[in-house]
């Protein structure tokens, strides 16, 4: 007789796991990923908190986490982390928030914040598409893509998102696919202990929005061998051409500064320089 | 031992696309939410990998490393 | 200066503006987040230099929209949180104010108004955001709103803001204007033994996954983030627990009506008036805010010629003194509603009246002016 064994991230579930996302989406995938690398960590959960977007990556954490999670509105998750991570720096705050939710109205939090260098951990799930609410063109989207707002083709290129994190002063960046599930878990382990703004940005299969926009609906196999077949690591891509890297997904650790004012730190050293006055 | 809760599955194949020795494959059945969900088809072929359980994104995969391994 | 104790009391000459961050930091504000604004800048200015001088954070962020998402987030970390701007600034902060209301956050929201609408008149006084706290995020909700019409107001009323906010959990508004902001009085500081302030109802343990922690008319406690209280915070419709259903009507009916409940079942606690000589009136008018002071110095003159005439002023803007009005109405004859806009709180007067008084409108005879308590009086004299 065999006795059933409980998933070993089951402890940090608020209830059963019960994800209700559609069948092959990427969010358990990454979902798996941030809470392996909680537990390599070995910093208690109750050190955590969760600030998550509207969009399908809202519900990794929000209500499943069974620790603080802040569930707020579009495109504000990076402010509303700021203001709870300069309440409680000595918490690890986590954003998860989708590429619309980042990129698209949350555009200004997610380049400030970047600029301000504030200790959050941002991971974006980037679908290139906005899933919930059925399918338009995103600021991630590629060029030429139907979706149901753009029916004649996309007219806008889109943003790298990875790129924007570091432009505007993201000291730790990583990009990964669903694909790379064990790396993503290292670099999030890395983003948490980063003292700074880290931003991961996770391709991810979104099979019934996007896999219709990119013949593969419904089909997130076909999906992640995609990612498999575009990914190319960044060492290698520094000694590929601009046409050889058309239409890859370049993978990796893409940058990690240490040693910038960090925004907590800042403000504690005003409030011991205002003393001093 | 790989332990597959059916009817967490929402059978989107994952799993068995990711192992890389081929041993999962769609059961003939179909589980509680109405899908095929994976079976093990050579459990002596498992190399422990733990594909399976870390690319299910529903969490219904167990690859339980200190069970003495038996059939499922 | 010495008061009845021998002790020195701090006392000050300041802008309406200042008073009103030192009334914050007095109630124990530890948090400003904001984005500069004119006639509300000042504000900012001040608790640049004063939040860390308490411990405090200050930030100045992007836009209007980081600043209250920025408190909220402060607030679920423990700290008494605030931000100052103008119309436009609170325009743009509707949505998240929203999201305060149904997470029942407090904070406190200080709008000094200017001409409006859009970009208007930066520092010309107006009264033309009087029904935006309460209309102006989408949704079915009660908020509280004080009106302070002097400096020394301005300190009080910020003080009273963050009791409110913090007895209810709620987002509390202050209505200025950009010349109360900027008119310089004398300012009395509170000595620490005279302050009474509120402090949050906060969750202690851990009380399960089904923890209570919304919805309660009288205020759920709140679980501050990073005490392993494992907080479940949506601003999705939600149950008592935090989790969300948003497909069932009972739950969404539950959630809007405990949620206006909380603040309205408490009116006896969070509405304030002042009544003036209304003994005997036969004419009461109705003002808040800067034109008070025209009308007292109008009610003053009315008496000295021997007409009976009374002011009502609520400092609570909202919710309503619905139940207060109607009982003026049945004292006076007549209700003149006096405000520096196009009648914004006055159909509220009227409707509130009941037919038992006659309310009229009069505004300023140019808007964004004060009043010249003369025009004010021959109105009286020719209703009276």
């Amino acid at each position: 007789m065999n006795k059933t064994v409980e998933h070993p991230l089951k402890k940090y579930f608020r209830g059963e796991i019960n994800y209700t996302t559609c069948p092959g989406c990427g969010n358990g995938i990454i979902s798996q990923s941030i809470l392996r690398a909680i537990d390599e960590l070995d910093i208690n959960f109750d050190q955590y908190s969760f600030v998550s977007g509207i969009g399908c990556s809202g519900w990794i954490p929000s209500p499943s986490f069974n620790t603080d999670v802040l569930h707020v509105t579009h495109g504000r998750s990076i402010a509303f982390a700021t203001g709870l991570k300069l309440a409680i720096p000595q918490t690890k705050v986590i954003v998860s928030a989708g590429d619309g939710d980042t990129g698209s109205i949350g555009g200004n939090h997610f380049i400030h914040a970047a600029r301000k260098n504030i200790d959050i951990t941002v991971i974006c799930v980037n679908n290139q598409i906005f899933g919930m609410t059925g399918g338009q063109v995103a600021p991630t989207t590629p060029y030429n893509s139907k979706t149901t707002t753009t029916p004649y083709g996309s007219i806008e290129r889109p943003f790298d998102l990875s790129n924007l994190a570091i432009a505007a002063g993201a000291t730790f960046a990583a990009r990964w696919t669903t694909y790379q599930a064990r790396p993503l878990k290292n670099s999030i382990k890395k983003a948490i202990i980063h003292k700074g703004f880290s931003f991961i940005e996770v391709v991810s299969q979104c099979p019934v929005q996007y896999g219709k926009v990119i013949g593969m609906r419904n089909d997130p196999v076909s999906m992640l061998m995609h990612y498999k077949e575009c990914s190319v690591n960044i060492r290698k891509s520094k000694s590929m051409s601009e046409d050889e890297l058309k239409d890859k997904i370049i993978v990796g650790e893409l940058v990690e500064k240490k040693n910038i004012p960090e925004l907590t730190d800042e403000i504690k050293r005003l409030r011991r320089e205002a003393k001093r006055k | 031992m790989v332990q597959i809760n059916k009817d967490a599955c929402k059978g989107c194949g994952i799993c068995i696309a990711m192992c890389p020795v081929k041993i999962l494959e769609f059961s003939d059945e179909l589980n509680n939410q109405g899908v095929h969900f994976p079976e093990i088809t050579d459990e002596e072929k498992c190399t422990k990998c733990e594909n399976c359980m870390i690319y299910c994104p529903d969490f219904a995969v167990v690859v339980n490393k200190d069970e003495k391994w038996k059939k499922c | 200066m010495k008061n009845g104790k021998n002790v020195d009391r701090k006392t000050d000459f300041i802008q309406g503006n200042i008073a009103c961050a030192e009334g914050a930091i007095a109630a124990g504000c530890k948090f400003f987040a904001g984005y500069p604004i004119t006639p509300a800048s000042e504000i900012a200015h001040h608790m640049s230099k004063r939040m860390f001088e308490v411990e405090g954070t200050f930030i100045q962020t992007e836009d209007e929209l980081a600043a209250i998402a920025n408190v909220i987030g402060a607030s679920w970390g423990g700290n008494k949180s605030m931000t100052a701007t103008s119309g436009p600034g609170i325009s743009l902060m509707l949505e998240n104010i929203g999201l305060a209301v149904v997470t029942e956050t407090p904070c406190v929201i200080i709008n000094v108004q200017r001409g409006g609408p859009s970009t208007g008149s930066p520092s010309v006084a107006f009264q033309g955001d009087m029904l935006q706290p309460k209309f102006g995020s989408h949704g079915e909700y009660q908020i509280i709103a004080l009106a302070p019409s002097s400096p020394q107001e301005m300190f009080d009323f910020t003080v009273e803001a963050f009791n409110k906010a913090e007895k209810y959990r709620t987002p509390v508004f202050i209505l200025a204007d950009s010349l109360i902001g900027h008119m310089r009085e004398r300012v009395d500081f509170p000595l620490d033994d005279e302050k009474i302030l509120e402090e949050r109802k906060e969750l202690k343990i851990y009380q399960g996954i089904h923890q209570k922690i919304f919805l309660d008319e009288n205020v759920a406690p709140m679980p501050i983030f990073g005490k392993g209280l494992k907080a479940n915070i949506t601003g999705s419709t939600h149950k008592d627990d935090g989790f969300r259903n948003v497909s069932d009507p009972k739950i969404m009916d539950n959630a809007i009506k405990r949620l206006s409940n909380k603040i309205l079942k408490n009116k006896d606690d969070i509405v304030s008036i002042e009544e003036e000589y209304l003994e005997d009136a036969e004419v009461a008018i109705f003002s808040y805010g800067l034109v008070y002071r025209a009308i007292l110095e109008t009610v003053n003159i009315a008496r000295s010629e021997g007409l009976k005439v009374g002011s009502f002023r609520p400092t609570t803007m909202w919710p309503f003194p619905q139940e207060e009005i109607e009982e003026l109405s049945k004292k006076v004859k007549i209700i003149i509603v006096c405000e520096n806009n196009l009648g914004q709180m006055f159909p509220f007067v009227k409707a509130s009246a009941n037919g038992n008084a006659k309310v009229i409108f009069l505004p300023p005879e140019t808007l964004g002016t004060l009043y010249n308590p003369e025009d004010i009086l021959n109105v009286i004299k020719e209703v009276i």
